[in-house]
């Protein structure tokens, strides 16, 4: 019986391992440098895209799909019901709130900062709107603008309201300060009240165009500016 | 684009889009670096400048509207409410990291100017929009106390 091998017989095999494991080592690192220093182009600076975010705009009912509502009054109410999807949307809510604080988002949370409506609706003398709002949309900041940013005075709070109260409170003079002649043209032209379907920052516009809901507004007046319950 | 740009009584002759946030003009191209860069999208207050006297955040402020006004910062803010509020603010320590302070600073001096004698309701409106991550309003409150009281007793 043997109890040992033979000396040159472990070297031999150590050997043989040493070979096959520099042979390894000697591959990877040649992967490695060939890996390292195959020629590709370099990265070159470029222009981002601004990715419009996809929101699926909301259509307005044209004034004529109303038509086959033969009974006038509630003809008007179904325009005014369909004026509402504008009025009672965030873009417009946000700014008609029923407290001195603007809310914001779709949210309708609290504005952030704390801000007030100030004396004039355009904030407080000594932290104004226009501290962070410009006479523009600033893309870079997300922050909204209009050279008329303010908020509606408090008589014509639409939060906590049903369509029916603020279809009232619009046609209320004392309440809106407006003649109905005014009230359309508001609607329709106001530079402040179009924002609501230019919001930019990926804020989610009011369904259809200013025009449209213009149309709808003055159909309603001209059916006789009929108010849901 | 190339646009001249009044800051701190200097006009400068900057070469940048239109849609550059003052704020990146002040710190990146003129070496303003005073003006802190704390959020971006006008939610803390640490980029307050004053344009044509009003204090104004600079990160939303776009540098083509910036050009057409007067634009003051911390590094050159001066006058007897500004030099109040620095007194105040060393002698009560106000600021923790600091990196609140400068635009703390900007919307106090404003303050001052608009109101002689805040009330505690005046100073949380007018400083509102300013954050503080280190939670130094107590102090920054009661400075303006003592600036408005110099200024008072020195008038
Ligand atoms: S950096 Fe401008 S308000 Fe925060
Ligand atoms: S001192 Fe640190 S953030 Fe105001």
């Amino acid at each position: 019986m043997r109890w040992r091998r033979s000396p040159s017989e472990p070297r031999r095999g150590r050997l043989r391992v040493g070979r096959w494991l520099f042979a390894t080592f000697a591959a990877m690192i040649a992967a490695t440098l060939v890996y390292a220093l195959y020629p590709r182009p370099m990265p070159q600076t470029q222009a981002i895209q601004i990715r419009e975010p996809q929101l699926d705009l909301e259509r307005l009912r044209a004034v004529a799909e109303f038509a086959a509502i033969a009974d006038l009054d509630q003809r008007s109410i179904a325009l005014f019901e369909e004026a509402g999807r504008v009025i009672q949307h965030p873009r417009c809510m946000n700014c008609h709130p029923r407290t001195d604080r603007p809310t914001q988002t779709d949210a309708m949370r609290p504005h952030r900062p704390w801000v007030s409506r100030g004396p004039d609706g355009a904030g407080e003398p000594t932290l104004r709107c226009s501290t962070c709002h410009g006479a523009t949309n600033f893309e870079s900041s997300g922050v909204p603008g209009n050279p008329m940013w303010m908020l509606a005075p408090i008589e014509m709070a639409w939060h906590g309201k049903t369509l029916g109260e603020i279809c009232r409170q619009l046609l209320d003079p004392a309440r809106s300060h407006m003649s109905r002649e005014e009230l359309l043209q508001h609607m329709s032209e106001d530079a402040l009240v179009g924002w609501a379907w230019h919001p930019g920052g990926g804020r989610k516009p009011a369904p259809g165009t200013q025009a449209e809901f213009g149309a709808i507004i003055k159909a309603w007046l001209d059916t006789g500016g009929k108010c849901p319950a | 684009m190339s646009y001249a740009i009044s800051v701190n009584g200097q006009v400068h002759h900057v070469e940048d889009d239109g849609q550059t946030p003052l704020l990146w003009v002040l710190r990146d191209t003129l070496k303003l670096t005073g003006t802190k860069y704390g959020c971006g999208v006008a939610q803390c207050g640490a980029c307050t400048v004053h344009v044509d006297g009003t204090p104004t955040r600079s990160c939303t402020l776009p540098l083509e509207v910036a050009a057409s006004a007067r634009i003051t910062t911390i590094e050159s803010i001066e006058g007897v409410e500004a030099q109040a509020i620095r007194g105040a603010w060393v002698a009560r320590d106000v600021p923790q990291c600091g990196f609140c302070q400068s635009g703390q600073i900007m919307s106090a001096v404003a303050l001052l100017r608009t109101l002689k004698t805040p009330t505690d309701r005046d100073i949380d409106v007018a400083m509102s929009g300013n954050i503080c991550r280190c939670a130094t309003y107590n102090r920054i409150r009661a400075a303006i106390h003592d600036a408005a009281a110099q200024l008072g007793t020195a008038r």
